[in-house]
């Protein structure tokens, strides 16, 4: 890496660009091999090492304490350097306008959307004195037009001097920010290249040897026939400090046989509840759900289960496997009742495991076997046995979230696929993704979610990603229409 | 798959095995700290307890250890605490030795009333911490261990002549009145004029064949063992968490009632104040031991019999008998340890061998697409 740039580390998943920065960052030493900053090799044996030779790292998952305010947040740990108080306020202001991180040090985090919360984790590691920065994914979480603000900063802090290791599954972002770009794949260097010289098409090619798939699915197979329908739903949570709110409020939509609807939203803004409310892990406080015609608002989950609603979790760690436990056993797991896994009261292991082995075949999981755990397959792999898992019991509604976060591009194509393939013959879907490209090009319809709320819908087939995005921040709603008209007409849904 | 399933099977043994050999290693260590011969101590231990009557001891104390071991495991299984197993049987055997003394019907009725009884009580004193847990948040293990005391309590007050037990003039001794001859559980003669074996000996291993099959082969075990190894995923998977954890401790209360039961039908035929007590914190460490598994908690169970065996004779050689508390001590905290760093070794090892037996495969398939690179 040159000084002074922003370098891009891309790889499908599982290539081994977590580990190679967590040896980065201290976390992991290396079998062999050496790393040099500033031309001199150094070991690096934790992460407070890491930072005191000016590397820091921003996590994809923030590390910040809510109930503090963001001068708290920045000094905790980092007392040392310029105590707690007016230096330490006066330190973060400098930082903050020589890089245009526009940080206000009195805010709560917990009053912070999710870029400022990014921005504030950027200046905590320039606060120790980093040099060289590595950002995991930092785009994964923000919309459009929070990514090119966040670029901006890159580029001032490349300005300033700064290094900037930048690691991303979305190539066209990746294409407009960085200098240099290193592709790796089953944990080597693929190769080395720079932005002007490559394309989306190439890199993707370079990440996995295979062509950049396409989300597009223009055809349409919606029915008459309604498969899901969702009637002023509305569900109340109490939050941290004691207060009750709506984290979904008067939620309806409909969706029919053979029909995509896509939600977009920022993370947090009602998605995963409205998931579980239409899972049956939570029980929503007023309005209906109804599947193909009977009312299950207040029905358990397993029975939705049998009933025929397919679950791809947002977090397959939490919600969709037992990762201690060997595949087969999660291939058992959320049809228990169901055949060829039980019969009566009783188990079927036998049939259970050749089930297994006829899925592992037939989705393409890598592995060894099926007595291996869940835990030691990749996170592609395990999405690859979920998806094979629910597509199985042949679901009438299939409620994807996220179904292709943190897979790698072949397995992304694959999983479109079977979404689309499913639909043909019938399959209703509930899709939410924080990627707009696959919103976009899966869903018939589009809704865009904001404060639990349903605000704007969309025509997939004009809408921009842009567009979408300024939704999502709740800049608009309503029915989001092009400025220029593409097509006239028709296209009401 | 062959070479992976031999691999598995070694990890499970090398954890105990490593623990026993820590454990007699450090036992050593204090024996010879209190300037007594180690192995010497061990050798004594060792031949007393394989002598003929010291086998019948070891198998009547360890039918008991058995089914403490399994109470604790069920409730281990879904990462449930159940502390509690003292107060549970203790009350259990109480009441049913109290059921048991006051009727007069046929060994054929009675004694399956008097095991039902014990599992009923068992399972009710249990079913007030699963109740607290479900609807009130309150830890498990803090209810369980004051569910302890309080049904210490309650025995003591119950246990009094006038209330629910008679004293013995003679011998001083508080006792329930004696279970009729016919309520005496079978036992099995073991030759010569050595004392019999306990026959509820052949329930308790009916209890862990019925622990395997439930937790192993049926759906509603493997929905227990869902909520074990991750909450979240068997909730999502449609399990209903607050019933599971009703049902299994339930279920561990009730397993809990059985402890008492070998002592009862076939020892003692009476509830005294000197009933045995402190099994249910034994049976924590037996279902460590035996690492919530059917065999292995028998396995535990007969190790702990027969180290309670070589206690009673290493007094007698003069050594300090709490020496095999030591070493039980030692024992579960080195199978503690001893498990966790065999479990992350054996998951580290098994990504290990998946990633490399993927590399293998995918140099195979597509060499092709390294060149189009």
């Amino acid at each position: 890496m040159r000084r002074g740039t922003v370098h891009a580390l891309v790889g499908e998943n599982g290539a081994g660009k977590s580990t190679l920065m967590k040896i980065l960052y201290g976390m992991q030493r290396p079998d062999e091999g050496t790393i040099a900053l500033d031309g001199t090799p150094v070991e690096l044996h934790s992460p407070a090492d890491a930072i005191s030779r000016g590397v820091g790292m921003v996590h994809q998952h923030f590390m910040l304490a809510d109930n503090f305010t963001v001068l708290e947040n920045v000094v905790l740990g980092a007392e040392k350097s310029h105590g707690i108080g007016g230096r330490a306020r006066a330190r973060i202001k400098e930082i903050s306008d020589a890089y245009g991180l526009g940080i206000r040090p009195d805010v709560m985090v917990e009053d912070l959307g999710v870029a400022d919360r990014q921005r504030v984790e950027i200046l905590k590691v320039l606060y120790r004195g980093a040099r060289t920065l590595i950002l995991d994914e930092p785009t994964a979480v923000l919309v459009p037009q929070e990514v090119d603000a966040l670029f901006a900063n890159l580029r001032d802090l490349k300005a300033e001097g700064l290094t900037v290791l930048f690691i991303s599954h979305k190539l066209g972002e990746v294409l407009s920010v960085a200098d240099d770009i290193t592709v790796i794949r089953r944990g080597t260097t693929v190769a080395s290249v720079i932005p002007s010289e490559t394309d989306p098409r190439r890199l993707a090619e370079l990440m996995v040897g295979s062509e950049l798939p396409s989300p597009e699915t223009r055809e349409s197979t919606v029915t008459d026939t309604e498969m899901l329908r969702l009637n002023g739903v509305r569900l109340t949570a109490t939050d941290v400090d004691g207060v009750e709110r709506a984290v979904l409020d008067d939620i309806g939509f409909t969706i029919h046989k053979g029909e995509v609807l896509g939600i977009a939203g920022v993370e947090g803004n009602g998605q995963a509840e409205l998931v579980e409310a239409i899972m049956g892990m939570r029980d929503p406080d007023e309005g209906t759900v109804t599947l193909d015609g009977a009312d299950i608002s207040h029905a358990p989950t397993r029975k939705r289960r049998v009933d025929g609603i397919g679950y791809i979790p947002e977090d397959r760690h939490r919600h969709g496997l037992l990762l201690e436990a060997p595949l087969w056993e999660n291939r058992v797991l959320g049809h228990v009742t169901e055949a060829p896994n039980s019969k009566g009261g009783l188990l079927n292991p036998a049939a259970a495991r050749r089930d297994t082995e006829r899925i592992v075949a037939a989705y393409d999981v890598r592995t060894p076997g099926i007595e291996v755990t869940a835990a030691s397959l990749s996170g592609g792999n395990q999405q690859k046995l979920i998806v094979g898992r629910e597509m199985s019991h042949h679901p009438k509604l299939l409620i994807a979230a996220h179904p292709t976060r943190g897979v790698d591009v072949g397995a992304q194509a694959q999983i479109w696929d079977q979404i689309r393939t499913a639909r043909r013959e019938g399959l209703a879907v509930l899709l939410i993704s924080a990627d707009l490209d696959e919103l976009i090009g899966l869903s018939d319809t589009l809704r865009v979610m904001y404060r639990g709320r349903l605000v704007a819908d969309a025509d997939p087939a004009t809408i921009t990603p842009e567009e979408l995005g300024s939704a999502m921040t709740g800049a608009a709603s309503g029915h989001l229409e092009t400025p220029v008209a593409e097509t006239a007409g028709g296209e009401d849904r | 798959m062959k070479k992976f399933d031999k691999e598995r099977v070694l990890l499970a043994v090398a954890a105990p095995a490593l623990a026993l050999v820590a454990a007699f290693l450090l036992t050593a260590l204090v024996l010879a700290a209190t300037g007594k011969a180690p192995f010497n101590a061990f050798g004594i231990m060792f031949d007393y307890g394989v002598k003929a009557d010291s086998q019948v001891y070891i198998l009547n104390k360890a039918t008991t250890y058995y089914l403490a071991g399994l109470a604790v495991a069920i409730g281990f299984r879904m990462n449930l605490f159940n502390i509690g197993v003292d107060g549970q049987y203790r009350l259990a055997a109480f009441f049913a030795a109290v059921v048991g003394g006051a009727l007069q019907l046929p060994g054929l009725v009675q004694i399956p009333l008097i095991i039902l009884v014990a599992m009923l009580v068992g399972a009710m004193w249990a079913s007030i911490a699963g109740l607290l847990k479900v609807y009130r948040g309150v830890s498990e293990v803090i209810s369980t261990i004051m569910l302890n005391s309080l049904s210490s309590i309650l025995i003591s007050y119950l246990l009094v002549d006038g209330r629910l037990a008679d004293l013995d003039k003679q011998t001083n001794i508080v006792s329930t009145d004696p279970l009729p001859s016919s309520s005496h559980f079978f036992t099995i003669p073991a030759g010569g004029d050595l004392d019999p074996v306990f026959g509820f000996i052949v329930v308790a291993v009916l209890a862990g064949v019925g622990f395997w099959f439930l937790l192993g082969r049926t759906r509603f075990g493997f929905d227990l063992r869902a909520v074990g190894r991750s909450e979240s995923a068997a909730q999502a998977s449609g399990v209903d968490v607050k019933r599971m954890v009703l049902t299994s401790m339930l279920l561990s209360g009730a397993m809990a009632g059985l402890i008492g039961m070998p002592t009862l039908l076939n020892d003692t035929h009476q509830f005294t104040s000197d009933f045995p007590a402190g099994i249910g914190f034994t049976g924590i460490a037996i279902a460590l031991l035996g690492r919530n598994n059917p065999v292995g908690i028998a396995l535990a169970a007969v190790l702990w019999g027969f180290l309670e065996r070589g206690a009673n004779r290493l007094e007698f050689e003069g050594y300090d008998k709490e020496i095999v508390g030591v070493m039980q001590g030692v024992i579960v905290l080195c199978v503690v340890i001893a498990y966790e760093l065999v479990r992350r070794y054996g998951l580290k090892r098994q990504q290990q061998r998946v990633g490399a037996e993927l590399a293998a495969q995918a140099r195979k398939t597509d060499p092709e697409k390294e060149v189009a690179v």
